[in-house]
C-alpha cells in the first residue's frame, strides 16, 4: 500500500522527490529541504497521513550533506506508513514543520540538541536532553561519549518577562469589553515547581505552573533529567550488549523492551523468531503490559488519594515478579530476549504458576473496580479532567491506552501484527472521550484482554526449537563450545565482535505498554550499532502535557499526570 | 542501661547518647530521591510483602526538611546534580545517604556524558547497595546498617564538627 503511496507522491512532486527506497517493509522518499514542507503538508492534507510518529537525525561526518532528517510518518485511517527524509549540511537549516504536526515541535528540539540541526521557524528552539549549559552536540559522531559536562544551576522556565506576558493575558480575559477593568499584576501571579523530584511527578520529570489563584495559566515542561544516552550508549556496544540497556527504557514492562528491540535487529538481519520463541515473547510481554498497567494505575489511585488500591494492586505484581524473578533471575531488569530466540525456555511449572497468579489478579482487579467504578471522590476527579479529542490525540503523537481512551481502536498489535499476535483473540478497548477516568479504564480493560492472550498463549505453546539455528546470530550450546573449535570460534567472534548485522536500515516496532515503540536502527556492517534511534511512547504524550493542564488546578494536573503513564526512563532514554 | 524494678516511679537509668540514638535508629524517616528504575524497587520496598515498617522507616517524608535518610534511587544525570545537592542541603541534621542501586553508586554501566558517576561526587553518601536494580532485601538490609551506624552516632552528628560543609553545598 505504501508502494503505491510514493508513486502518487512522485506524480505530484516530479523531480522533487529525489530518491526513494525500501528497507525492509518501510517505503522511504528523499526530498529537498525547501520542499520538506509541501511534501508534509501533502500527505498530511491528501494522504491521510495524520500522525508524524518520530523525528530522527542521523550524522555522516564523510558526505557533503553531513545530517540527514528522517521524519516517520503514520495513518491511522489507511494503516500505511512512510518515511521522509532530508540531507542538509552543517548549519543548514531545516524548515521546521512543528505548525503542520504537533508532535514535531519537541522532536525537533530534540534533534537540535542531539545533531545541532537548526529548524527554521521553530517557535522555541531550545535544549531538551541535555543541560542548558551544555557545549556541543552530543550524537555527533566526533563528540566522545564519556565527556561529561556539568551543570551549575537548574533553568528557569518562566522568566519575568514571560509573567507579565501572562498577566497581561489573564487581564484581557478577566476584563469585560467596556466595564471594569480588573487588572491581574505580575506579583498576583504565582509561580510553583513541580519536580524533578516529587512523589507526584513518578519519576524525574519538571513541571513550573503559573497560578493565578488556583487556576493554572500556562504551563512548561522540562526533561531530560534522566538521559542516560541509550543511544550513544548504542552505538560502543555490540549489537546483543544493548539488550540490557533496552530494559532500562520503561523499567516497568522491560520485556516488552527486550522483544520489541530483538524483533528490530531481527528485521535487520532478515530472520525471523522460531515460533516457540514467539509465544514467549507473546507470554512474557504481555505480563509485562499486565504490569506496567497496575502500577500506573494503582500510583495514579494514590495521587488522588485513593491508597488502598494501591496494596490490592501491588501485591497482584509482586506475586507476577516472582515468577519472573525466578524465569530470569532479577525482578525488573530482565534482559530475557536474545536476537534470534531467548536467553533460555521457560521453566517446569511455570504455566501453572501463572495460570494461579492470573486468577489471583482476577481478584485484585474486581476488588479495585467495585472500589471505584462507581466511586463519586472517584468520578469526579478523573471525568472530565485533562481531556484531549481524538484528532488533537494523533497530531500530538498519542500511541497506545492514551489514544484508546479518545476512542480510537488502534492497537499495532491488530493493525500490524507480530510475533503471531494474529492468532490469539482479544479485544481492544476504547474510552469515549480521552479523559483521566477513560485513560485509567482503558488501561484496566486491557489488563484483562492482555490476561486472556496469556492464557490462550500458554494453552497453544508450541514446541520445537527455542532458538534460530543460525550461528552467525545466535550463540552454540556450550556442549558445542567446550567440545568442538567450531563452536569455540562461534562463541569467540561473536561475544568479541558482535553479530555483523548486514548494511541497511530498518524500523521494527510494536504495541508498548504505553503505546507504540519502535527502534530505528541503522547498521554500517561492523559488529555494532551506526544510529539506534529509539521512539518512545511517553515522548510525544508528555509534550502534550502543558497544553492538557492549562486552565485547570493543580489536584487536576496531578491526576492526569499519573494517566498518561510517563516512565522518565523510556521519555529521556 | 540499668532499670530499677522495686521503685513504683520505674526508672531506668542511661546515657542520654544511647537514648537519643535508640530513637533515632528505629524512626529514621526516609526521603526518597527517586528518579529511576530503583525507585520502582523502593515502592515494593515499602509495600505491604516486604514493608519497611518492621525497621521503623515507613514514614515516606517527601519534604527534605522533615526526613533524616535520603534514598538515592536512581541514575543522577548532571542535569539533576544541582538539585540533589539543594535537596541534601536542606535536610537537617543528622541526616544519612544511601546510593541505593550502582547508578547512584558509580554510573553504574552508564559511562557517558549526562550521567554523573557516583551521587559521592556532589553529597556525601554512607551506604553503597549494589544491583541493578537491588532486590527489596538488599535495600533492607543496607537500611539496618544505617541504623547500627546510627547507634555509633554522637549527640552532636560528625557532619556538624565540620562547620562550612553544608554551605559549601548549598
Amino acid at each position: 500500500m505504501s508502494q503505491k503511496l510514493v508513486e502518487r507522491l512522485q506524480r505530484e512532486f516530479g523531480a522533487d522527490i529525489l530518491a526513494t527506497a525500501t528497507n525492509h517493509g518501510d517505503e522511504s522518499v528523499t526530498v529537498a529541504p525547501e520542499r520538506l514542507r509541501d511534501v508534509l503538508a501533502h500527505l498530511r492534507g491528501k494522504e491521510g497521513c495524520e500522525q508524524l510518529s518520530d523525528v530522527v537525525g542521523v550524522d555522516f561526518p564523510g558526505r557533503d550533506r553531513r545530517f540527514q532528517v528522517v521524519y516517520l510518518l503514520r495513518s491511522w485511517a489507511k494503516n500505511h506508513r512512510l518515511q521522509v527524509k532530508v540531507d542538509v549540511a552543517e548549519d543548514e537549516a531545516v524548515p521546521t514543520v512543528s505548525d503542520l504536526y504537533r508532535s514535531a515541535d519537541w522532536a525537533e528540539r530534540e534533534v537540535w540538541d542531539l545533531f545541532g540541526v537548526p529548524f527554521s521557524g521553530h517557535p522555541d528552539l531550545r535544549r531538551i536532553l541535555c543541560h542548558h549549559e551544555f557545549e556541543g552536540h552530543a550524537l555527533r559522531k566526533d563528540y566522545p561519549i564519556e565527556q561529561g559536562q556539568e551543570c551549575s544551576r537548574p533553568e528557569k522556565l518562566f522568566t519575568d518577562a514571560d509573567v507579565a506576558r501572562a498577566a497581561q493575558r489573564a487581564t484581557a480575559v478577566v476584563s469585560d469589553p467596556g466595564g471594569v477593568v480588573d487588572e491581574v499584576h505580575p506579583s498576583d501571579l504565582l509561580t510553583v515547581n513541580i519536580g524533578p523530584s516529587h512523589p507526584a511527578t513518578h519519576g524525574a520529570l519538571r513541571a513550573e505552573l503559573l497560578l493565578d489563584g488556583e487556576t493554572i495559566l500556562e504551563a512548561r515542561t522540562e526533561i531530560g533529567y534522566i538521559h542516560r544516552c541509550f543511544e550513544k550508549e548504542a552505538e560502543d556496544h555490540t549489537w546483543a550488549q544493548v539488550m540490557p540497556y533496552t530494559d532500562r527504557l520503561n523499567y516497568c514492562s522491560a520485556m516488552l523492551n527486550n522483544s520489541i528491540y530483538a524483533m528490530a535487529v531481527e528485521k535487520l538481519l532478515g530472520v525471523e523468531a522460531t515460533p516457540r520463541a514467539q509465544a514467549i515473547r507473546v507470554i512474557v510481554s504481555e505480563l509485562s503490559r499486565i504490569i506496567d498497567h497496575l502500577v500506573c494505575v494503582c500510583a495514579n489511585l494514590v495521587d488522588i488519594g485513593a491508597l488502598t488500591n494501591y496494596w490490592y494492586l501491588y501485591n497482584v505484581r509482586e506475586s507476577i515478579y516472582e515468577s519472573l524473578e525466578k524465569l530470569c533471575g532479577s525482578r525488573l531488569t530482565t534482559n530475557y530476549a536474545r536476537i534470534g530466540g531467548m536467553s533460555h525456555d521457560l521453566y517446569d511449572g511455570f504455566a501453572a504458576e501463572i495460570g494461579h497468579k492470573l486468577d489471583q489478579l482476577l481478584e485484585g482487579h474486581s476488588d479495585v473496580m467495585k472500589l471505584v467504578a462507581r466511586n463519586r471522590i472517584f468520578l469526579d476527579r478523573t471525568v472530565g479532567v485533562g481531556v484531549i479529542g481524538r484528532a488533537d490525540a494523533l497530531n500530538w503523537g498519542y500511541t497506545g491506552p492514551c489514544l484508546r481512551a479518545t476512542g480510537l481502536a488502534y492497537d499495532l498489535r491488530r493493525h500490524a501484527p507480530y510475533s503471531g499476535y494474529e492468532q490469539y483473540e482479544f479485544d481492544v478497548p476504547t474510552g469515549e472521550q480521552g479523559d483521566t477516568h477513560d485513560r485509567i479504564m482503558v488501561r484496566m480493560a486491557e489488563i484483562i484482554q492482555s490476561r486472556s492472550i496469556v492464557l490462550q498463549a500458554l494453552d497453544k505453546l508450541p514446541d520445537g526449537p527455542l532458538n534460530i539455528d543460525d550461528h552467525r546470530v545466535v550463540l552454540p550450546p556450550k556442549r558445542t563450545v567446550y567440545d568442538t573449535i567450531e563452536g569455540v570460534m562461534n562463541q569467540f567472534k561473536l561475544v568479541y565482535e558482535g553479530i555483523r548485522v548486514p548494511r541497511g536500515e530498518a524500523y521494527g516496532f510494536g504495541e508498548g505498554a504505553n503505546g507504540e515503540l519502535g527502534y530505528w536502527c541503522i547498521s554500517d556492517g561492523s559488529g555494532r550499532p551506526y544510529r539506534m534511534k529509539v521512539r518512545p511512547p511517553c515522548f510525544p504524550v508528555f509534550s502534550s502535557y502543558a497544553q492538557l493542564v492549562q486552565g485547570g488546578m493543580i489536584p487536576d494536573a496531578i491526576a492526569t499526570l499519573g494517566s498518561l503513564n510517563i516512565i522518565a526512563g523510556e521519555l529521556d532514554r | 542501661m540499668a532499670v530499677d524494678l522495686e521503685n513504683p516511679s520505674n526508672y531506668l537509668t542511661t546515657r542520654l547518647r544511647q537514648a537519643v540514638n535508640w530513637g533515632r535508629k528505629y524512626s529514621l524517616w526516609p526521603l526518597p530521591f527517586g528518579v529511576a528504575c530503583c525507585a520502582i524497587e523502593f515502592m515494593s520496598t515499602v509495600s505491604s510483602y516486604n514493608d519497611i515498617s518492621r525497621f521503623g522507616a515507613e514514614l515516606v517524608r517527601f519534604s527534605p526538611r522533615q526526613s533524616d535518610l535520603m534514598i538515592i534511587a536512581g541514575t543522577i544525570s548532571y542535569k539533576q546534580a544541582p538539585i540533589l545537592k539543594t535537596i541534601y542541603a536542606q535536610m537537617a541534621e543528622p541526616k544519612w545517604v544511601i546510593a541505593m542501586g550502582v547508578c547512584a553508586s558509580s554510573g553504574g554501566f552508564y559511562n557517558n556524558y549526562s550521567t554523573l558517576q557516583g551521587a559521592d561526587r556532589v553529597i556525601p553518601v554512607d551506604m553503597y547497595v549494589a544491583g541493578c536494580p537491588p532486590t527489596p532485601e538488599n535495600l533492607l538490609y543496607s537500611l539496618t546498617l544505617i541504623q547500627e551506624k546510627v547507634e555509633k552516632e554522637g549527640l552532636v552528628p560528625a557532619r556538624v564538627r565540620h562547620p562550612g560543609f553544608s554551605e559549601a553545598l548549598a
